[in-house]
């Protein structure tokens, strides 16, 4: 039990030392002194809740994955219907109860139909992502399938997280961690963020623009009423717009889509003085924009910013060269807001942020400061009590605390996990539970001694008969701790994180090195009593 | 140099002389908080109830004026009753904001709410600053409720299911039920206090079963190694022996824990102070309950020497034969 071979004793002050060298450069860092650059430098990272910054949680509405892909599909089976040979001609469109359904003029054409649809309906990987039935001899009843319905979701996740990094990159913020989580949910974490609220509104806008006819033929009391002439649509003005409250008629066909940027900067109309974006198209999209304003110059257009109009202005006259401007009551922090998002592509579906946690820099480094100091406290109270308990067995016992920190948070920099403020919490309570194996070994080695036991035996039969209680008790921990990891999120991970390599380093450094140091006295001095 | 001795050589206190008046005092206990709990209900918090705690700090003022406070913020549209409180200094201010029923379905709403509170406070105090901000959706606010109940159901099972596999079947069911005691009275005492319970509670709860654990562990060891020495002893005898014997350990590990969690307690930061008051609380209620729920309900189990030794040494011959003694 107190025997320690050559290469045990190496392997021992081998594994404190490279976790205590680990934990040098988080300490340097903290107290701000210069760690040289040559050296590998793994820090202890900080929790937003520490070094300040925002948590976003955000999410998609698959139901709106489930109605974009309705009305593409819709989309596709008119278009499909119109340009067959002979033309099949279709009424009673419906997209509502999450199935698209239309009916045939002409019974007769229900193979001709069916064989168009087929191909449309057919996904990537043979997965089938849409059920086509008919119903009443002619009508095509199409229901998109759960694998087709997953499949889209997925996809629009994908490039959602896409187009969020890109977003926030725009705002120059450092090392934000953006990471998709489950079926429909992107986390979202932005250190030393100075304004969150730009943050939430610029990941909030789906940045889909549009750019469509206003309908000069509505009647306005029917505009107000939200009705809408045949072939128009009724969009409300944008909140904060010059006309919010109000709403306009648009033409539904015709209008140009604003997918085909390769643009997009926040500046100033010299004339009117007004904050602007200026867009450029991609040739394309540059022609349809010369077009569309040179058949309808003199007439109004409304530009529309995911589904409400900014602002309604005039064509003066034809728009080549693919730029164009939009207006719309811009302050210049909403004109830049909306440049960026413009660049960074349309969200492919709408996300809300569903959870945030914001903590400002100052809140956060007092914190730290408080934990720290209280960290101190607790640290010399509790090497106070064990010394002045067990003598030379608590001076170990203390000494092995030491190497506890150190190891504890030269592992969280290896491994690079993240301090939070729970953690904390978690570093004090591993610090006064970490020293109950020595309590536990140090008690039973004064039973030994008690009942006669001469030195090497009774420490021998301490260590040994501790160490059983001293193995359940870190095991059930540990099974609570891994729990905690996984119901806990954010910043009760990392408290749960603390705990659990602390039940490792705790039991290597209490148990095992100070067993090594006991072993060490006790064969250079061979007392024949222990002050205990 | 003299050392410190805490508990005197051989004490024998006959602890277990009072396990009925205490037993059933716990039992009262156990149902009295449940009763609160259903009576006053938990306090939740926005992570549990969903809606905004909003930090402010008024940094030219002296102290925040939290009558005018509470009427801004009661009339931001939507906002029900706001808690408005102080959280630290006296110009430090939690503003704390419940989920209104219209927020059902609309995952936007506690976002929206956060954005219209804090320009509602910015346009009377310029001076103010932003020190924190957690909102919380209806529908992630569920999910978080679930996760911890999950968390804290998975967490004693487990442990019990662990014990029980070590030690007895007795034991794991003396095991669980010292836990069921712990999270009881700690729910009970958040619900009479109406103190706020929060992600971090659950933290402190699951950090109280691991504590409580140990202590249960360490007297449930020594019963064990009682019984295999002390055939004969009566069982209510042998369980305040071996209380007796560890009972150094417990004092002195319970008074290390105290020492480092009190001046997290006076000097750490606010938002960790509900957590670490939970732990303290814990720390008694579980060194409590090793005693006098998890000790006596193994003499109502019918716990004796002979019915726990054939399978005992069973055990004992493969931990030597793992660690290579036999």
């Amino acid at each position: 039990m107190l025997e320690f071979p050559f290469w045990k004793r190496i392997w021992l002050w081998g594994i404190t030392l490279v976790a205590v060298a680990a934990a040098l450069p988080s300490i340097f860092s903290a107290t701000n002194v210069a760690w040289p650059a040559q050296l590998p430098s793994p820090t202890v990272n900080l929790g937003l809740d520490l070094a300040g910054g925002s948590h976003l949680l955000l999410e998609a509405n698959p139901q709106d994955v489930r109605e974009q892909r309705l009305q593409n599909m819709e989309e596709a089976a008119r278009q499909a219907m119109r340009n067959a040979e002979p033309r099949i001609r279709i009424g009673d469109v419906s997209t509502s109860n999450n199935r698209l359904s239309f009916l045939l003029n002409d019974a007769t054409d229900v193979d001709r139909a069916r064989g168009l649809i087929e191909p449309l309906i057919q996904g990537q990987n043979l997965t089938r992502e849409w059920d086509l039935s008919v119903v009443d001899g002619q009508r095509m009843v199409l229901i998109p399938t759960q694998d087709g319905i997953d499949q889209a979701l997925n996809d629009a996740m994908d490039s959602a997280t896409e187009v969020v990094r890109r977003r926030i990159d725009e705002l120059g913020t450092r090392e934000p961690t953006i990471i998709r989580q489950g079926d429909a949910r992107i986390v979202v974490q932005v250190p030393g963020l100075e304004d969150p609220e730009a943050l939430k509104s610029l990941l909030g806008q789906t940045a889909e623009l549009e750019f469509k006819l206003v309908d000069l033929n509505a009647l306005p009391e029917n505009v107000q009423a939200g009705i809408a002439p045949p072939g128009s649509e009724i969009y409300p003005y944008a909140a904060g717009s010059a006309r919010e409250g109000s709403f306009e008629a648009v033409r539904r066909l015709g209008g140009i889509r604003g997918d085909s940027l390769t643009g997009a900067q926040a500046g100033v109309n010299p004339e009117s003085n007004e904050n602007v974006v200026n867009i450029q198209f991609d040739s394309q999209g540059g022609a349809k924009f010369a077009k569309l304003s040179t058949e309808n110059v003199d007439k109004p257009f409304a530009i529309i910013l995911d589904g409400a109009i900014l602002s309604a202005p005039v064509f003066e006259g034809p728009i080549l060269g693919g730029a164009a401007q939009i207006s719309g009551s811009f302050t210049p922090d909403s004109a830049n807001q909306l440049a960026i998002s413009l660049r960074s592509g349309a969200l492919p579906v709408p996300l809300a942020v569903v959870e945030e946690r914001t903590v400002g820099p100052d809140l956060g480094a007092d914190s730290i400061r408080r934990g720290m100091l209280a960290m101190l406290i607790g640290s010399l109270a509790v090497i106070a009590l064990m010394v002045a308990t067990y003598g030379r067995f608590g001076i170990y016992a203390t000494i092995a605390l030491g190497f506890n920190v150190m190891m504890l948070l030269g592992i969280m920099a290896g491994l690079n996990t993240t301090l939070t403020l729970p953690g904390i919490a978690g570093f004090v309570l591993t610090i006064g539970a970490a020293v109950d194996a020595n309590v536990l070994i140090n008690e039973r080695i004064r039973e030994e001694r008690k009942r006669g036991r001469r030195v090497v035996a009774a420490v021998e039969t301490g260590y040994k008969e501790a160490s059983r209680a001293i193995y359940d008790a870190n095991v059930t921990n540990f099974i609570a701790g891994v729990l905690l990891f996984l119901f806990g999120s954010g910043p009760i991970r990392g408290f749960a994180v603390v705990l659990v390599i602390g039940l490792f380093t705790s039991v290597f450094t209490a148990v095992t090195l100070t067993r090594m140091w006991v072993a060490d006295w006790l064969r250079a001095k061979r007392p024949s009593d222990i002050n205990l | 140099m003299k050392l410190l001795k805490l508990v005197p050589d051989d004490t024998n206190i006959r602890f277990l002389k009072l396990r009925f008046p205490f037993f059933i005092g716990s039992i009262i206990l156990i149902a009295a908080s449940w009763a609160m709990v259903a009576i006053n209900g938990l306090n939740y918090g926005v992570d549990f109830a969903g809606g905004q705690e909003i930090r402010v700090t008024f940094t030219e003022t002296a102290e925040a004026p939290l009558a005018e406070l509470r009427s801004t913020v009661a009339g931001v549209e939507s906002v029900g009753d706001p808690v408005v409180q102080r959280f630290g200094a006296p110009n430090e201010v939690s503003i704390r904001v419940k989920l209104p029923p219209e927020a059902e379905g609309n995952p936007e709403f506690a976002n929206q709410m956060t954005t219209a509170i804090v320009s509602a406070l910015e346009v009377g105090h310029p001076d103010i600053r932003i020190d924190g901000v957690d909102s919380v959706s209806g529908k992630v606010s569920g999910e978080f409720r679930q996760d911890a109940l999950l968390a804290l159901v998975a967490a004693m099972l487990a442990v019990a299911l662990y014990i029980w596999v070590r030690f007895e079947w007795q034991f794991g069911a003396g095991a669980l039920f010292a836990l069921f005691h712990d999270v009881s009275l700690t729910l009970g005492m958040f619900a009479l206090f109406q103190l706020e319970f929060s992600l971090q509670i659950i933290a402190a709860i699951l950090a109280i079963i691991g504590y409580s654990l140990n202590d249960t562990i360490v007297v449930y060891d020594r019963i064990r190694e009682n019984l295999k020495k002390f055939r004969k002893m009566p069982l209510p005898e042998l369980l305040d022996l071996s209380v007796n014997e560890t009972l150094a350990r417990t004092v002195m590990t319970s008074l290390t824990l105290l020492v480092a969690l009190l001046p997290l307690l006076l000097f750490g930061p606010a938002s960790l102070f509900g957590m670490v008051a939970a732990i303290t609380l814990g720390l008694f209620v579980g060194t409590y309950s090793s005693v006098y729920m998890a000790a006596p309900l193994l003499i109502w189990m019918g716990v004796t020497s002979n019915s726990f030794v054939p399978q005992e040494t069973a055990a004992d011959r493969q931990e030597k034969i793992a660690r290579g003694e036999a």
